[in-house]
């Protein structure tokens, strides 16, 4: 027991490094990966000291006891745990399976869409319609050919598999909004599309499917505190109403999100964040000198 | 007792008690009202007049026998006072720091009809404190009976069931959906009122009466409340969410950066400890000139955490005036104290952005009491051409809040129109087995309330499970009296009802 909580943290069990900034850790928690559904989250603490951040669920193995998460190291506590969270640590603080699980109905084609942070969470996504025997079409976007990871997991889950990078160094070059549009002129029929992503590739992708008139569902990811509707920090505009993405979400109608005020929002903490960084980063630097001093 | 006390024999002035100098604490965290000493809590004693039909009794949420704790402080038993205390309320270092006295107890308190009421609040914290201090809990045997209980929510009405049935016998296991236990009484309300460390060790308590606290969970969605009962092994379940869910504004510019409900500041505050960023990482910016609407417990407490946090003004914005506002007298008074600028009978209209999507000031409006409305209170309305803006950089909503949802979207519990939980006056739900109370049965209300509430939730849950309770099942309603919610130290004695 280790303070208040009365709780010894939550054991990390696997850990893989896709690239230098993106992770992934498998924790065991055997009841969550049994309550899991795909567009869930977690919130995580990694120690007392840190922040309550918001993880989309990449994966849960029922099996295994555990669910997956996969992180890209991009402020303070994320570049934090890259270096801390190792296999036979503990996470202080896991919580969840949070939100409104996705409602994967029986669209017959879908297109199934994910880049940078939201690459990992589309996957259950996509093998939860795969299940409900859907044709899948996975649309990924990486910003170059070394940088892709789970393709094999998704080749086995989807029927198409069209994988976009920035720089043309795999498939197809451009966004993930131009392997969007290949799959809509290639597939007339397509019922429903998901995307995860960050929101200018969201907003970019939303676009694509209102002009085509595709149905479109997308995974909210602002600043967050509880995750249990209790602070209305996660709150977003959907229309003309304000909802509470922990809460009332994360999935939402793609073409009534207002994507430049979840951007706007998102940006509440940078200052504090930049400094946070910058003392981290001057903190590792100083430990590293001493460690070879 | 020598001669019959009477108002004029008991000292005519309330005791004072020491508190932080308004300039000094401003800039710290540390409690504003310092708690009496022995001999102030002696003296304060002295000024009850022991009424043989006691109104404070009968005005407090869960009937403390007030003259009974009061008559053991003036005869310097402060150990019996606390167990009088303690058959009614088992949380008297918080309640006596939180309740709204002046609208149960003190309010009714006979020598306030001519003098200052007997200070029932500051005594009550003053033998709590002590008790916590002296490590006097009461430990005791407990027979176990083979029940199994869940509590969901770890603030007052959940801790206060739960620690009901652990000294029933049952194996009581609290869950929660933060790090840390407490409810609201550890992310809301902030340490200059309630120090974390009486929390804890009111938790520490509960932890030692057999009590598991499992915090990380969130129930409905880790597992249902159905579950609990079907797949789980809850012989009964007790729900204490909370309200959660705070109300927007819902005007023009509320979803700006820097417009924040005081809710999220104060759980930044309090219980991410944002007041020691970078220390710790959970950031909270703040403006220099803070508009905090509501004048509730929340909104005064949101506004003197700003200024704590540094911010040059803090404004109270709020449509009725001072009379009708909700907030603890003391609270509203401290924060007079500290400069807080009231901008009473004022609405917002707007808030008005910056160039970088923050806050630029906000329009308001005055307002003038007008008829009663629904509720009893004047419906404020608004002056035509009296609006007027206020310059500020940051701007706070605590207007109240709505019914948490998570519950209802994950069971078939009844709801009401508003989404709170139904429950019946002995707390029982839709659900046989499952019962509900404090905030997310009956709206935002108060620590005491809502502990009132997870006892009455016990007496029923013992009832539903068969367990005999021989203090107090057999008498009637009248005889039970000021033992309404108390624990009869004959309780242990019941037989083991069922095998494991
Ligand atoms: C800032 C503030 C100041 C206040 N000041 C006062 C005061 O001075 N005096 C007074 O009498 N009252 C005050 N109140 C009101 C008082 O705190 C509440 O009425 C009281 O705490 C309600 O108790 P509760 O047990 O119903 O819920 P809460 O204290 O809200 O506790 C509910 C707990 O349940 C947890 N929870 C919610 N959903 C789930 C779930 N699905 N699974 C697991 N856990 C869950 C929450 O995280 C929370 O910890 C104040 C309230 C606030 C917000
Ligand atoms: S994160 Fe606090 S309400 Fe959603």
């Amino acid at each position: 027991m280790h303070d208040a909580s009365g709780s010894a943290g939550f054991e990390i069990i696997r850990r893989e490094d896709f690239s230098d900034v993106t992770y992934l850790l498998e924790i065991r928690h055997p009841l969550m990966a049994r309550a899991a559904k795909p567009g869930q989250f977690v919130i995580v603490m990694s120690h007392a000291q840190g922040e309550r951040i918001p993880l989309t669920i990449a994966d849960f193995d029922r099996g295994r006891g555990s669910v997956t998460l996969v992180i890209q190291a991009v402020g303070k506590t994320t570049r934090e745990m890259q270096q801390t969270c190792q296999v036979g640590t503990m996470l202080y603080a896991l919580v969840g399976p949070m939100g409104v699980p996705s409602a994967i109905g029986q669209a017959k084609k879908v297109l199934c869409v994910g880049g940078g942070l939201g690459t990992a969470p589309i996957f259950p996504q996509a093998r939860g319609f795969s299940e409900n025997g859907a044709y899948v079409i996975g649309v990924l976007g990486f910003r170059s050919k070394d940088l892709i990871f789970w393709e094999d997991k998704f080749r086995g889950c989807c029927d198409e598999l069209i994988l976009c990078t920035d720089d043309g160094s795999a498939g197809v070059k451009g966004t993930i909004a131009d392997g969007m549009k290949l799959a809509i002129e290639r597939h007339r029929d397509i019922e429903e599309a998901v995307i995860i992503g960050p929101p200018v590739m969201m907003k970019a992708g939303a676009q694509v499917t209102r002009t085509a008139g595709i149905k479109t569902v997308v995974s909210l990811n602002p600043i967050m505190v509880d995750g249990t509707g209790m602070c209305g920090g996660c709150r977003v505009k959907i229309g003309d109403q304000v909802k509470f993405a922990c809460v009332d979400g994360p999935d939402f109608d793609g073409h009534k999100v207002d994507f430049d005020d979840l951007t706007m929002r998102l940006k509440r903490y940078a200052e504090e964040e930049k400094t946070a960084l910058a003392r981290w980063s001057e903190s590792c630097r100083l430990a590293q000198a001493r460690g070879s001093g | 007792m020598a001669k019959k006390r009477t108002i004029r024999t008991i000292p005519q002035q309330r005791t004072p008690v020491r508190e932080q100098d308004p300039r000094e604490r401003v800039r710290n965290f540390a409690e504003v009202n310092c708690g009496y000493t022995r001999q102030e809590a002696a003296t304060e004693a002295e000024r009850c007049l022991f009424c043989p039909d006691p109104a404070c009794v009968a005005g407090c949420p869960v009937n403390i026998d007030i003259p009974g704790f009061i008559r053991e402080i003036g005869a310097q038993d402060f150990r019996a006072a606390y167990e009088v205390i303690g058959r009614a309320n088992l949380l008297p270092a918080v309640c006596g720091r939180v309740c709204p006295q002046e609208s149960q107890c003190e309010g009714v308190c006979v020598v306030g009809d001519t003098l200052e009421p007997v200070a029932i609040g500051r005594l009550e914290r003053f033998v709590g404190d002590l008790a916590i201090k002296e490590g006097w809990a009461s430990i005791p045997y407990i027979e176990p009976n083979g029940f199994k209980i869940g509590i969901v929510g770890s603030g007052p009405a959940g801790i206060a069931c739960a620690a009901d049935m652990a000294k029933a016998g049952c194996a009581v296991t609290v869950y929660e959906a933060f790090h840390q236990p407490g409810g609201v009484l550890r992310y809301g309300i902030p340490d200059f009122r309630l120090p974390n460390e009486v929390i804890d060790a009111e938790i520490e308590n509960l932890r030692k009466l057999g009590v598991r606290f499992e915090c990380n969970t969130l129930v409905g969605r880790l597992f249902t409340i159905e579950q609990m009962i079907d797949e789980l092994g809850f012989d009964a379940v007790f729900i204490g969410t909370g309200a959660g869910y705070p109300s927007m504004l819902g005007i023009p510019g509320d979803c700006l950066n820097r417009v924040l409900s005081a809710n999220e500041l104060l759980t930044r505050c309090n219980l991410m400890r944002a007041k020691d960023f970078p220390d710790y990482d959970t950031p909270l910016p703040l403006g220099r000139r803070v508009a905090v609407i509501g004048a509730g417990n929340t909104a005064m407490d949101a506004m003197r955490v700003c200024l704590r946090l540094g911010a040059e003004r803090v404004f109270c914005v709020y449509r009725r005036t001072k009379a009708e506002a909700p907030a603890r007298a003391e609270e509203i008074h401290h924060a007079e104290e500290e400069g807080i600028e009231f901008h009473w009978l004022t609405a917002p209209v707007e808030i008005l952005p910056d160039e970088k999507g923050g806050v630029g000031a906000m329009r308001c409006i005055r307002m003038e009491l007008g008829a009663p409305d629904a509720s009893g209170r004047a419906r404020p309305v608004p002056v035509p051409g009296s609006e007027h803006e206020l310059a500020v950089d940051q701007v706070v909503f605590a207007i109240g809040t709505n019914a948490n949802p998570i519950i209802g979207q994950t069971s078939k519990l009844r709801l009401d129109r508003r989404g709170y939980i139904e429950a019946d006056e002995s707390m029982a739900t839709s659900m046989a087995g499952v019962f509900a109370g404090g905030d997310i049965v009956t709206g935002a209300a108060t620590v005491i309330e809502a502990m009132g509430a997870g006892r009455r939730a016990a007496r029923s849950m013992k009832e539903y499970l068969g367990i005999r309770d021989d203090g107090t099942a057999s008498l009637g309603e009248a005889e039970r009296g000021g033992m309404l919610f108390g624990i009869d130290h004959r309780e242990r004695n019941f037989a083991r009802i069922r095998l494991a």
